[in-house]
């Protein structure tokens, strides 16, 4: 058997998706900036494609621009409300300590060039309050970054709540929705929301485009130079079919929105009461306010790799929070920011599911998880210790 | 292509001499829980020959494999071979490890030297401090 549950890392592309990729790879495939009729026809896909992307978030489709996808998305937001700060003299930015790394580190970057940071405490459920955001916002904050929804951990911050408290203070508010796009429910206006950052290939669209919603009257700064394209504020021939395979994607998932949910929510609880049962284990992140699809524990006594490894061997694709997985020394930088010590993240577990997914596989999963857990302790001795009583337990 | 070799992958699913020594000579225990990987290393030893090996051993698969891989080239050697063991030759046995990985051979090595320290501890013998690792000196961890 073979279980996939691994889409919040990217998920597999919808039927819808790839037909519709499909006309503009070998019949209008010309280029949008052309003049002549091919190329025409290219621009109007374009155009219609930028409608509706621009009618499923609520907004106006000369607000949408579209990227090489979230990274990117994200980049350009950050950087382009830093530009306007720092035209007025405003050099501090709110964001999170739990942001995806596309956040973080353009952050860093602009706190090298002299931009102070504030990143909020998320506490262990892994929510950030506006009354948070509206203690830190000062008479020079450029910018409110907040995402929708945690990539790891799956939970949902208040975005609506936050942009309310930005749009009292004069503060522009930028959401990475990378995670809740085709998920959550969407509308920029209703939600107070300025920019917004989404990525196709998280809800069954391609990867490598990704979209940038930014409120007219906001001035973006290019990250790419060149071309013209995208009102010349992205440079770059525009991928057609990749746009083209988003947007029906995002399409189907949000007229699909509300039943996924609820089939999906079903089968992560029960993977969720299903894995608290194994002695301790313990669930990560806020229990209510999470993604549909997103599972995410901590089991004491054993590293996540060699987790993922056996689970990989019995079918079950997931990931891990744990530094041998995050290409660094140190574990997941969302399991510290809710306060899970270094030796707990490293043994970290997330499974992200998707209405593709059945109840059988959700029963597979928590046998699988079940077994692989029992043989890494019982190769452990750091759990030998634990249950000998030499050393205390960090989750009861 | 894979991220391990087949042996890697082999000697992590199948891991040899896993467990314990109840009355073991020498006991070695390297590594910090906090940067994910600890390994621990039971001796039998008789008239200087290892009789019997035993590890346990939190973390990832490579460093699951490379105390397998350790145990299975002290087992049934002088305790002189085992004290000259690198961490090179359990990465060689393996047939590589990636190069992020190279410190779980490390913590074998280690781990192995550090059961022989305990042995002679235990017995009176002397021995040159310098040829053991001390915890200060590990670079893969600096929490």
């Amino acid at each position: 058997m073979r279980v996939y549950a691994d889409n919040a890392a990217t998920t597999k592309m919808s039927a819808a998706a790839i037909s519709a990729m499909l006309p503009y790879m070998d019949k209008i495939y010309a280029n949008p900036s052309s003049l002549h009729s091919l190329g025409q026809e290219a621009k109007e896909a374009l155009e219609n494609a930028r409608e509706r992307v621009a009618k499923v978030l609520g907004c106006e489709a000369r607000e949408i621009i579209f990227t090489s996808g979230g990274s990117e998305a994200d980049n350009q937001a950050i950087i382009s409300a830093a530009r306007i700060g720092e035209r007025k003299g405003r050099k501090h930015i709110v964001s999170t300590a739990f942001e995806h790394h596309a956040v973080l580190h353009t952050l860093d970057k602009l706190k090298k060039e002299g931009f102070e940071i504030t990143l909020l405490d998320v506490g262990e459920k892994g929510i950030v309050t506006p009354q948070q955001v509206s203690d830190a916002i000062r008479e020079d904050t450029a910018l409110v970054t907040v995402m929708y929804a945690n990539n790891e951990i799956g939970t949902i911050q208040p975005v609506e709540e936050i942009g309310k408290v930005c749009r009292e203070r004069g503060v522009l508010f930028h959401t990475d929705a990378v995670q809740a796009a085709g998920h959550l429910h969407i509308d920029v206006k209703k939600q107070n929301i300025d920019m917004l950052s989404l990525s196709g290939h998280k809800f069954h669209g391609p990867k490598g485009v990704g979209v940038l919603y930014a409120k007219k009257g906001i001035a973006l700064t290019n990250i790419i130079e060149g071309g013209a394209q995208e009102k010349g504020k992205r440079a770059g021939t525009e991928n057609i079919p990749a746009i083209m395979g988003m947007t029906a994607a995002l399409e189907e998932a949000v007229k699909n929105i509300d039943t996924n949910a609820e089939k999906v929510s079903a089968m992560r609880d029960r993977l969720i009461d299903g894995l608290s049962r194994i002695p301790h284990s313990i669930l990560n992140g806020d229990r209510e306010n999470r993604l549909p699809n997103n599972v995410n524990f901590c089991f004491e006594g054993i590293e996540g790799e060699a987790m993922l490894l056996l689970l990989d061997d019995m079918g079950v694709c997931a990931s891990s929070g744990s530094a041998c997985t995050s290409g660094s020394l140190d574990p997941s930088h969302v399991l510290l920011a809710i306060g899970r010590p270094h030796e707990i993240a490293h043994g970290s577990l997330r499974l992200s599911l998707c209405e593709e997914n059945t109840e059988e596989e959700i029963e597979y999963i928590i046998n699988a998880v079940t077994q692989v857990i029992f043989r890494l302790r019982s190769m452990s001795p750091v759990w030998r210790d634990l249950t000998e009583g030499r050393q205390q337990f960090v989750i009861r | 292509m894979a991220l391990y070799s087949e042996k890697v992958m082999d000697h992590f699913r199948n891991p040899r001499n896993v467990g314990i020594i109840e009355d073991a000579d020498g006991v070695g225990e390297v590594g910090n829980a906090k940067c994910g990987d600890i390994m621990k290393i039971y001796l039998k030893i008789e008239n200087d020959i290892i009789k019997d090996v035993k590890f346990e051993t939190f973390g990832c698969g490579s460093a699951i494999a490379s105390s397998s891989m350790a145990t299975e080239l002290i087992k049934g050697r002088s305790i002189n071979d085992a004290m000259t063991l690198t961490n090179k030759a359990v990465a060689e046995a393996l047939d590589g490890l990636p190069p992020v990985k190279m410190h779980c051979s490390v913590l074998a090595e280690e781990a192995i030297k550090m059961a022989l320290k305990d042995y002679y501890d235990k017995n009176g013998i002397a021995y040159d401090c310098s040829v053991f690792p001390s915890c200060d000196d590990c670079s893969h961890c600096h929490h």
